[in-house]
């Protein structure tokens, strides 16, 4: 379980950015839930706690993608693959994420940019 | 309803088969497509694709294992739709019989009057077009593309990355001056001096001249004039003409001058037409059970008070599950205020985003970064209202101000 952030330094309808390796975005919904996915959108470097919160689903901020905040999963292109889901655990006002162990979906550029040394 | 036929199978069909699907409909649904392909995604035709980044796989917009339970009629255009008996007309004498139709056949590339049959020439809107041009650019050599739209300006960025000699003619103030606005397109344009473009505003192209059989100068006539476009081929691309009497060396030639909505096999139909398929703010056409998605639809823009085209792939996207929606319930079904419209544009790696309606500004004002430094945020306003804003790289607030316009628009605001 990582730390994230404090559940009062997220209001509703907004995100957190957590600077994991890939990094990880926590949304809060409008309807008070808290979700973890991974922060990259998975066709383009982008990073989805920039992105338009709405119900339970975020939409890339670049080319309109929308990903479903429960399962990860992607409405249409231009991405094709899901993000993962990370679990989410709130104690005590803290946001704790529990990171997934499966591989990540990350973009072309920023695998590349991985191989040869870390994120850009 | 017992049989849904969607003529057009891009983006705007498909989503429409998707919402029919999604919105409980469970009959007979038949997708008729022009082209052999099943759909695809077009914007990075002008891209990626390209420079070979992405390969024809990863266009497809279908989701893996995708069922719709649908039945494919690819390869089949339409040229016929019979309001009274109900039914599609297809090229090959087919006929698919409907009770409902949801037509979405996009919009063609307007060609360069003169230029058919000479190789080299470009146009860019079809999976096929891409590759056609993809393998020119891969040989290289001196490129000029004409129009000033999204198809210039990103072929021109393309192009320029992968190492071709690029000349970009304009004949506005700047590329992107009717969607940005003349100001703030100025400032997006200098990213295209940046990478050694040259570009060149403010003139007309007069034709394009080819070497080979052909004759040596293409008379374009008067501007709009039909030119018998010969058959067969022509001989290769040397030059493009311009206005003002220079003559642009060219081995390649892109052709960016817009679309015509594909309503040719409408006329007659009883389906109102006007630049495109006359419909309501969710889709309805003048005749029930018939309703308009797309690039080929003119929806009615209760901001404007007219029926607009918009071609933006976002509408194509968005606007299909109001449309269904109408179509299922006969128009009973509340449709809720549209989104302001959106676009993107990638160039020379950077983002350039859009939301809203230039056109209605009376100001626009930059309130972060500098155009100079190629990063900025502009907000177009109208009495002191926003009604529009341009994000150049800058993606966090743009997504913010683009969520405001949205709101706004939806309690009835003037975006």
């Amino acid at each position: 379980m990582i730390p994230a952030c404090r559940l009062a330094d997220i209001p509703r309808g907004e995100s957190y950015r957590l600077e994991t390796d890939p990094p990880v975005a926590v949304f809060h919904t409008e309807d008070g839930e808290v979700y973890a996915i991974d922060d990259t959108c998975t066709h383009q470097d982008a990073s989805l706690a920039d992105g338009w919160l709405e119900g339970c689903e975020v939409e890339c901020p670049l080319h309109a993608s929308k990903f479903n905040l429960r399962t990860g999963a992607v409405d249409a292109p231009p991405a094709r693959l899901p993000v993962r889901t990370h679990q989410v655990l709130i104690e005590d006002g803290m946001v704790y994420v529990a990171l997934s162990d499966a591989p990540p979906n990350l973009p072309p550029s920023c695998v590349a940019a991985r191989l040869v040394g870390g994120m850009a | 309803m017992k049989t849904v036929a969607v003529v057009g199978a891009s983006l705007a069909g498909l989503f429409a088969a998707r919402a029919l699907r999604k919105q409980g409909y469970d009959g007979r649904l038949v997708l008729i497509g022009e082209e052999v392909h099943r759909p695809y995604d077009r914007p990075p035709l002008s891209k990626e694709f390209l420079t070979g980044k992405v390969e024809e796989d990863a266009l497809a917009l279908e989701a893996d294992g995708e069922e719709l339970d649908a039945e494919w009629v690819l390869g089949a255009r339409a040229v016929g739709l019979d309001t009274r008996e109900r039914s599609v007309r297809l090229a090959d004498e087919r006929v698919v019989r409907a009770d409902g139709v949801v037509i979405a056949t996009g919009a063609a590339a307007r060609r360069l009057p003169g230029s058919d049959g000479l190789s080299g020439v470009h146009v860019l809107r079809t999976l096929d077009d891409a590759r056609a041009l993809r393998d020119d650019l891969t040989r290289g050599g001196r490129l000029v593309v004409i129009g000033g739209g999204f198809v210039g300006a990103e072929v021109a960025s393309t192009a320029a990355v992968m190492g071709l000699d690029v000349t970009f003619v304009v004949g506005g103030t700047a590329p992107l001056a009717g969607p940005l606005g003349a100001e703030m397109a100025a400032g997006v344009a200098e990213l295209h001096a940046d990478h050694g473009v040259r570009l060149v505003c403010g003139t007309g192209v007069r034709g394009v001249a080819g070497k080979g059989a052909a004759p040596a100068v293409v008379p374009l006539g008067l501007r709009g004039a039909a030119v018998s476009a010969g058959d067969g081929a022509r001989g290769r691309v040397e030059a493009v003409l311009l206005d003002d009497g220079r003559s642009l060396p060219a081995d390649i030639v892109v052709v960016g001058i817009g679309a015509n909505p594909c309503t040719d096999w409408l006329e007659g139909s009883g389906v109102a037409l006007d630049n495109g398929v006359r419909c309501g703010a969710d889709g309805i056409t003048s005749v029930p059970g018939v309703v308009a998605v797309g690039d080929c639809a003119a929806w009615y823009d209760p901001v404007f008070g007219t029926h607009r085209r918009v071609e933006h792939w976002t509408g194509a996207k968005e606007r299909p599950a109001a449309a269904v929606a109408a179509l299922l319930s006969g128009g009973t079904a509340p449709s809720g205020p549209a989104r302001p419209p959106y676009f993107w544009s990638d160039q020379y790696g950077v983002k350039i985003q859009f939301a809203g309606h230039a056109a209605r500004a009376d100001s626009v004002t930059v309130e972060d970064g500098s155009p100079a430094d190629r990063g900025f945020l502009a907000v177009y306003r109208r009495a002191g209202d926003p009604v529009a804003v341009l994000g150049v790289d800058r993606t966090k607030l743009f997504t913010r101000w683009r969520r405001q316009l949205a709101t706004a628009a939806a309690q009835g605001g003037a975006v």
